[in-house]
């Protein structure tokens, strides 16, 4: 009787056994790593805007301050977008007639909303406040990175639910004093972790059980 | 003990486990012949018809269930779970026969287990196949808990809660399903290569080729097999009494009255060796005047299922004595209540009593050893089983949630038109997996069968020659 298998089936029995395992390691590294990519939490990418808004100019180079435009950000859990009278303050008087700033002009003359998207877009499920943050020592580069040298606005962070329980597991890696919150050039001090701590208990941010509790964000 | 000690016609003498006059040869090729072959029975192609058809309706019904969700099943508000659940547990009692069959008969030494653990193991296999549908799709967001229930290391940064028993339920029939499969085929791997060996068309040959792994049947093989099978029957064993223990826990662990009962664990595992044992006869009746197997299954191997099932209906008698007794001697209102509301009062009364025809006076029957022995009596009290151990999970489940601690929580649970389809897509499902093995595999174990064979023993043999002299 002829053998049904050839001597070559040897080495491919091995393969396989080899294979299998090497593939389900791979794809539990490939998903592992995946979900966790710049390319699925959509970071570091500039989002088309109705305006080319520089971030870069306004704040690098004119030097204007967050709270300017961002009004609500030490009061209310929504930061803002400023509406077009904001942008009007000045430039009804400057670059009046820059075709850039057409539609900026057309939403005064027609009374209709500019529509920006958003580019930090956290699920309806999440409550997330600026206020409770801003209030704590939390800066502003801490989370949406280096703004004032954005041209157009990217996500810096992952907003993954693991990189918010980062910080509030161990809020002392990144808490900076308050008078701080809102300087795009602060640095951590090398001391950070004891400056952190020390600002903890200075500001009373809440126990690490309450803030790693569902209801803090998940209401 | 062996059978040979045993003058002939000794009335302690145990029935063999095969019909004398068979050898290692014919053996192997009824029980081969039935699978490598051009004919197939025309009840085979009726039956997996049918059990196709409901299949469709499964595929059907689960797919209306994740368009427009669970609220087309008759679920409420106090009566959270209902025929998802029922029919889950009913599926994973089911299963632990087979385990029972292969692996707590195989530690005692159970010579009859031989002709009925192969269909028996792929038996739990399939049931278990059929439970876990449960669990996934009776969520409101199936495409999540197929994977949140699991720990890993996602990016939500969150772990399953180990506390809860639903979560146990998810190790404990996911582990249930891999070692059963496990088991499963290792037991097959011997027959598998029976079956390379014998096929004669080339794909055939090479399919079960590559199933055996290159088993060659040396000693070596042999002694590692019988090794590494003891070890997985010693394993499944605290398996079989866990995972069922584990499904009580879903409801042993909560408050309700009618469920926070420690009599659950091994009460639902008796059940479930009950309704196992009865489905592993409904199959093996039936399948024994399909294929002619009565060599095979003998009139010992019904009996003693049979048995079984009686022994194990007692125990599952006694559970319904002892919630009966402890609901009255709690003195709490509330369990009393449940009582009453099951047994005579309730809406659900019906159940209760039908639970009792069932499974407290239908296996009565098997007592007589006469009635034993006549296949359709055993067969009409296994159905009556698997009805009956289909309602006591009706009665623990709906009975308690419907009526429990607040009278404006009370409510009726009317099953839907989708509750009955999904139960009987997941019977089709079943019926199609078991008539597939049947046709393919071997379903009864041939080496295990050889074995058996007077032939296969040396001292028997010693013995008869020496009788010659």
């Amino acid at each position: 009787m002829s053998q049904i298998f050839p001597k070559s089936a040897n080495a491919l029995a091995r393969m396989g056994l080899v294979g299998a395992v090497g593939f389900v390691l791979c794809l539990g590294l490939v998903v592992f790593t995946l979900f966790r990519s710049t390319w699925a939490t959509k970071q570091h990418e500039f989002v088309e805007q109705p305006i080319q808004f520089s971030h870069a100019h306004h704040v690098g180079g004119v030097g204007i301050d967050c709270r300017y435009c961002h009004t609500s950000v030490e009061k209310s859990a929504f930061a803002g977008i400023p509406p077009t009278q904001t942008c009007m303050n000045c430039h009804n008087q400057i670059w009046t007639n820059a075709p850039i700033l057409e539609p900026v002009r057309a939403s005064l003359r027609d009374d209709t909303n500019l529509h920006w998207t958003r580019v930090h877009d956290l699920p309806d499920f999440v409550y997330f406040s600026h206020q409770i943050h801003v209030k704590q020592g939390v800066g502003c580069a801490t989370c949406h990175g280096p703004v004032d040298k954005m041209p157009l606005v990217y996500q810096a962070q992952s907003l993954l639910m693991e990189w918010c329980l980062d910080c509030h597991r161990a809020p002392e890696k990144y808490l900076r004093p308050r008078e701080e919150v809102f300087n795009m050039a602060y640095e951590a001090p090398a001391n950070q972790l004891e400056l952190g701590r020390q600002l903890k208990a200075e500001y009373n941010v809440a126990s690490v059980e309450h803030l790693t509790s569902c209801s803090v964000c998940h209401r | 003990m062996s059978a040979s000690q045993y003058p002939q016609g000794d009335f302690r003498a145990p029935a063999p486990v095969i019909v004398p006059g068979h050898s290692h040869k014919s053996v192997t090729e009824k029980l081969s012949d039935m699978v490598l072959t051009h004919n197939t029975p025309l009840a085979w192609v009726i039956t997996t018809a049918i059990g196709f058809c409901l299949l469709m309706l499964l595929i059907v019904s689960i797919a209306w269930l994740v368009l427009k969700g669970i609220g087309i099943w008759g679920n409420n508000a106090p009566v959270g779970w209902a025929f998802d659940i029922i029919n889950f547990v009913w599926w994973i009692g089911i299963g632990h026969a087979g385990t029972l069959i292969s692996a707590v008969l195989l530690l005692f030494k159970q010579d009859w287990r031989t002709s009925i653990n192969r269909f028996a193991e792929a038996m739990t296999l399939f049931a278990v196949a059929c439970a876990v549908i449960f669990p996934v799709f009776h969520t409101g967001r199936p495409w999540l808990a197929i994977y949140w229930l699991f720990p890993y290391p996602n990016t939500m940064g969150l772990w399953p809660n180990f506390r809860s028993p639903l979560l146990w339920d998810v190790f404990a029939v996911s582990t249930y399903g891999s070692v059963s499969a496990a088991f499963w085929f290792t037991g097959l791997i011997p027959d598998l290569a029976t079956f390379r060996d014998r096929a004669v068309n080339p794909v055939a040959k090479r399919i079960y080729g590559m199933l055996s792994l290159g088993w060659r049947g040396s000693a070596r093989h042999w002694w590692r097999y019988e090794t590494a099978y003891l070890l997985l029957a010693g394993l499944s064993t605290p398996l079989v009494l866990s995972v069922h223990t584990v499904v009580s826990f879903d409801f042993a662990v909560a408050v309700l009255p009618g469920w926070h009962a420690t009599i659950f664990p091994p009460y639902f595992v008796a059940g479930a060796i009950f309704a196992g044992f009865a489905m592993v006869l409904t199959l093996a009746i039936p399948l024994r005047e399909l294929y002619k197997l009565h060599d095979f299954i003998t009139m010992r191997h019904i009996e003693n299922m049979a048995k079984i099932t009686l022994v194990t209906g007692l125990v599952v008698v006694y559970g319904y004595t002892c919630e009966a007794f402890f609901g009255w001697y709690s003195g709490n209102e509330y369990e009393r209540f449940m009582l009453k509301n099951r047994i005579y009062y309730g809406p659900y009364a019906w159940s209760y009593w039908a639970l009792m025809l069932c499974n407290f006076i239908a296996p009565q029957i098997l007592w007589s050893k006469k009635l034993r022995q006549n296949l359709k009596v055993v067969f009409t009290v296994c159905m009556f089983v698997n009805v009956g151990m289909w309602l006591e999970r009706f009665v623990i489940i709906v009975t308690s949630l419907h009526r429990d601690f607040i009278p404006s929580s009370w409510d009726m649970y009317y099953p839907t038109f989708w509750d009955f389809a999904t139960l009987a897509g997941t019977i089709g499902l079943f019926l199609t997996l078991m008539f597939l093995f049947v046709r393919v595999l071997p379903m009864i174990s041939i080496f295990e069968m050889r074995t058996m064979l007077p032939e296969s023993h040396a001292h028997a043999k010693a013995k008869s020659e020496e009788g010659a002299h």
